[in-house]
């Protein structure tokens, strides 16, 4: 908002807005949820750092090399990765008012979306069969957190995809809804950041440590 | 029924549960009942519940959200220090082969809810109370970023203080100390109840205490008025938003180490345990590196405080505007650099722990430029004793000894002697209380006429003030001493009859403090009584500097008509010297957030689900859970959450000031 506060225009000092605008709805929402976010990003900071004290703990147990399967976790990730390139797309079309496209590209998202943590619990539930469970070592209580943690913020995910799609569908891509969608589209993108960083860090250095 | 039913339905919850062989707590549990009943009564007699619940619990006004965060802290209060006169008490009796009255299991409880309490739903409440209140008005906004948030946060505060009450009653309450270490707070050692109302109190609390911290900082950065850059903003806010930083950058690893030890506890994991991989010591660190942050979090709305009221009394702008700024940015960024001092004695070696004890003794440097600010705005200011005042200079004494003993505890080797012995116990009272309690006071003295219209009755003030420092100094001044005797924190019984007459000087030093205690609430009804005589109709009882005190006292719902606009760092102060005349005509509606009840209805299910959580009553707490998915979905659903207050009542409203005004002079 630029208002002239330069009292030597008219001589007289201005100390209050005679003619105002209240701020526009979601003035503050942007900053908000990058905030938001940031805290958000911390947690996943001390469960990765937890990874990285606890994460060579292995306790006579099974190690990464025994327990990943890197192929399906390349998988996974071009789920998830495919998932934000889609979601891309629903933004792009919801820029146009595009809405029945939007709400394809948003469905697809959530399809991928869904896969991505389909294959995540198979992989779970496979690793707890072969015994290597949550509790065997320090070393599964952290992988298992980290990557748990950030399933269930995919999770979350879904559901909000799920009922801003309603409430697209309900009320159109009005100001709040388009609000709405971009602030799902930066939690979106931020979970793939933080998914790289557990490719990277646990998955692959897993394997070659 | 069968017991497994039961089980089923109840957890571990059964009559069992209850205290009943603790006569204190018998005795404590009939008092409260009798009060709440006689509350509560009182509240459906005079038909206050429709009130309450449409003007107070489902407001989105930040003002009345801050007086209610005040009313939180100033009740807890009286809770958390009832803890401390029992250990008093106790350490001072059980000398000699005496056991005390009080025994280790309730002692251990005692100690624990002390902090607990003190630090989370005292402090916090507040300082957060006292920035959701005066912010907005300090940068000419009429509410926060975001209002609902700021009313669901509010509750989700009071939630976590609802849980850590119940486990007087319901229960017990961890005996593991405020900060729970494992393994002692794993479930090998600690089965009970105890650490789970700990865990769940806090991360209920918590979730309120990190949102409320992303709305002030939005608020700052999004909503200040006109004219304010950044480097014009009020001392006070500016520590606000440093607190509101650290807030946001703190509390998540708080909520990630909690989650961590209850992953150990409910599920088994190895996280925090001595076997299996797992490292106690992890916890340690990560909880100080919330926990340092923490104390910052406190103090630094503190000095803002102080930096408004020595200026303010001292009739002169603040000294060093700029190098107050820079000190709160550079205490903001050192605090996260020095979390191990909590722990040299972990051994990490002398390279480690000299790192931490030198940006340990830095941060004094900041602190110390602070207090030299302030002194050079008193030098030749004209001061004006009252209580506000009185409190800030109480305060330059009693935190300089403490930031003294803090930079003597930063030295590794002497830290070795002086580790969990009262000494430390002795440092962190002096600046929590001497820093924070006393900037509280401050505050509350120093702003209460702006939330109500009249001031605070001096002569209760005064009793309070002097009762607090000398009691201060008599409970704490005998610890320095018993912590460098060796004496360590915690204990029950003493066996050294020496040592019994500084605990018996402690113990006198709790009693005036708690007569100091009652003087303020004295204060608050002698004062409520004798409101028209303390009444202050202009809104600027002390001739102050910033903006909050342009508006009338209490401000209205939408605090200024107009939305000022501001020229220097003194915003009032330099619209009172260049004339500035208050706008009579050309009122406009204004928009305005409207109330929900959804704040209080989703924390109300955030806290059930907590009960569930600690008795195992899995039920309750997944059916918690949908509950609050579901409402807070629904909330979404509502795309009306604004309105308007027509011009005509803003019109009514500023008229009347206009002629309280005119009658005033």
């Amino acid at each position: 908002m630029t208002v002239a506060v330069n009292p030597t225009q008219t001589g007289e000092p201005v100390f209050y807005l005679a003619d105002e605008h209240p701020h526009p709805e979601g003035w503050s929402t942007s900053l908000g949820f990058w905030i938001y976010l940031m805290s958000d990003c911390l947690i996943f900071a001390i469960l990765f750092a937890t990874f990285g004290v606890l994460g060579g703990n292995y306790a006579a147990g099974p190690a990464p090399k025994d327990l990943f399967d890197l192929n399906l976790v390349a998988v996974n990730t071009s789920m998830l990765l495919l998932s934000s390139i889609t979601y891309g797309f629903a933004m792009l079309t919801m820029q146009q008012n595009k809405i029945a496209q939007t709400q394809v590209w948003l469905a697809i998202t959530g399809l991928f979306g869904a896969a991505f943590i389909g294959i995540e619990l198979t992989e779970f539930a496979h690793m707890i069969h072969e015994g290597a469970t949550p509790q065997r070592s320090a070393f599964l209580s952290a992988f298992f957190t980290l990557v748990g943690t950030h399933g269930l913020h995919v999770s979350c995910g879904l559901i909000w995809l799920v009922t801003l799609m309603v409430q697209v569908w309900k009320f159109g891509l009005i100001e709040a809804n388009r609000r709405r969608l971009m602030c799902l589209s930066m939690f979106w993108h931020f979970l793939d950041v933080v998914w790289i960083g557990v490719f990277t860090f646990v998955y692959l250095l897993g394997v070659l440590r | 029924m069968s017991p497994d039913l039961l089980k089923l339905i109840f957890g571990r919850l059964g009559f069992e549960s209850l205290p009943l062989h603790e006569p204190i707590v018998v005795g404590t549990f009939v008092a409260v009942a009798l009060g709440g009943a006689v509350l509560l009564g009182g509240l459906t007699y005079f038909r206050l519940w429709g009130y309450l619940w449409r003007e107070w619990f489902t407001t989105v006004d930040h003002k009345r959200i801050g007086i209610m965060y005040m009313i939180l802290g100033i009740v807890m209060l009286l809770r958390g220090f009832a803890d401390a006169l029992m250990m008093r008490g106790q350490q001072m009796l059980a000398f000699g082969g005496s056991e005390g009255y009080l025994n280790a299991h309730h002692y251990d409880q005692v100690f624990t809810a002390h902090g607990v309490i003190m630090i989370f739903f005292v402090a916090m409440p507040l300082v957060t109370g006292l920035m959701n209140y005066v912010v907005p008005l300090q940068i000419g906004a009429r509410d926060v970023s975001f209002p609902f948030l700021n009313n669901f946060s509010f509750w989700m505060t009071v939630g976590g203080a609802v849980l850590v009450m119940a486990s007087l009653f319901i229960g017990e309450f961890a005996r593991t100390g405020w900060l729970a270490y494992p393994p002692l707070s794993n479930i090998g050692y600690s089965p009970d109840v105890g650490v789970d109302y700990y865990i769940w109190a806090l991360q209920v609390a918590g979730v309120g205490t990190t949102l409320s911290g992303i709305n002030l900082i939005c608020t700052i950065v999004k909503l200040r008025c006109p004219g304010m850059t950044m480097m014009k903003m009020p001392v006070f806010t500016w520590t606000s938003l440093c607190t509101n930083v650290l807030i946001v950058a703190s509390f998540p690893v708080l909520t990630v180490v909690l989650a961590l030890l209850s992953l150990d506890r409910y599920v088994g994991t190895n996280f925090f345990t001595n076997d299996f991989g797992g490292s106690p010591m992890m916890y340690v660190n990560l909880i100080w590196i919330w926990g340092h942050p923490e104390v910052y979090i406190l103090v630094l709305p503190a000095f803002g405080i102080f930096s408004e009221v020595t200026s303010t009394f001292s009739g002169k702008r603040l000294f060093g505007y700029t190098s107050m700024v820079y000190a709160t940015v550079v205490i903001t960024i050192l605090s996260y650099l020095v979390w191990l001092h909590h722990f040299f004695t972990m051994g990490s070696g002398a390279s480690v722990n000299s790192f931490f004890g030198i940006t340990t003794m830095i941060i004094s440097i900041p602190t110390g430029a602070k207090m030299f600010n302030w002194l050079f705005t008193m030098y030749r200011g004209r001061i004006r004793y009252e209580l506000p005042m009185m409190w800030t200079i109480a305060f330059m004494l009693t935190f300089v000894i403490g930031g003294m003993t803090g930079v003597l505890l930063a030295v590794p080797p002497a830290d070795f002697v002086l580790h969990n012995s009262l000494f430390l116990i002795a440092h962190f009272h002096n600046v929590i209380i001497g820093g924070v309690v006393f900037g509280a006071f401050a505050g509350i003295n120093y702003w209460f006429p702006k939330a109500f219209g009249f001031k605070l009755d001096p002569f209760w003030g005064k009793m309070s003030f002097w009762f607090w420092v000398t009691g201060f100094y008599l409970a704490f001044m005998p610890l320095y001493v018993l912590g460098l005797m060796g004496v360590t924190r915690r204990l029950r019984v003493f066996d050294d009859p020496s040592l019994q007459i500084w605990f018996v000087i402690a113990a006198i030093g709790a009693v005036f403090v708690f007569i100091g205690i009652l003087s303020m609430l004295m204060q608050f009804a002698v004062s409520f009584l004798k409101r028209e005589q303390l009444k202050d109709v202009t809104g600027d009882p002390w001739d102050a500097r910033t903006l909050e005190w342009a508006t009338s006292s209490p401000p209205p719902d939408y605090n200024f008509a107009f939305t000022p606009v501001v020229h220097d760092n003194d915003a009032w102060w330099d619209m009172k010297r260049r004339g500035y005349q208050r706008p009579l005509t050309g009122f406009r509606p204004i928009h305005m957030p409207s109330s929900t009840g959804t704040g209080i209805i989703l924390a109300g299910l955030a806290t059930a689900m907590g009960f569930g959580l600690i008795w195992y009553i899995w039920w309750l707490a997944a059916l918690s859970f949908i509950a609050m998915l579901a409402v807070g979905i629904g909330h979404t659903f509502n795309y009306h959450r604004d309105f308007d207050i027509p011009a005509e009542d803003v019109i009514r409203t500023e008229d009347a000031r206009t002629k309280l005004l005119a009658g005033a002079k």
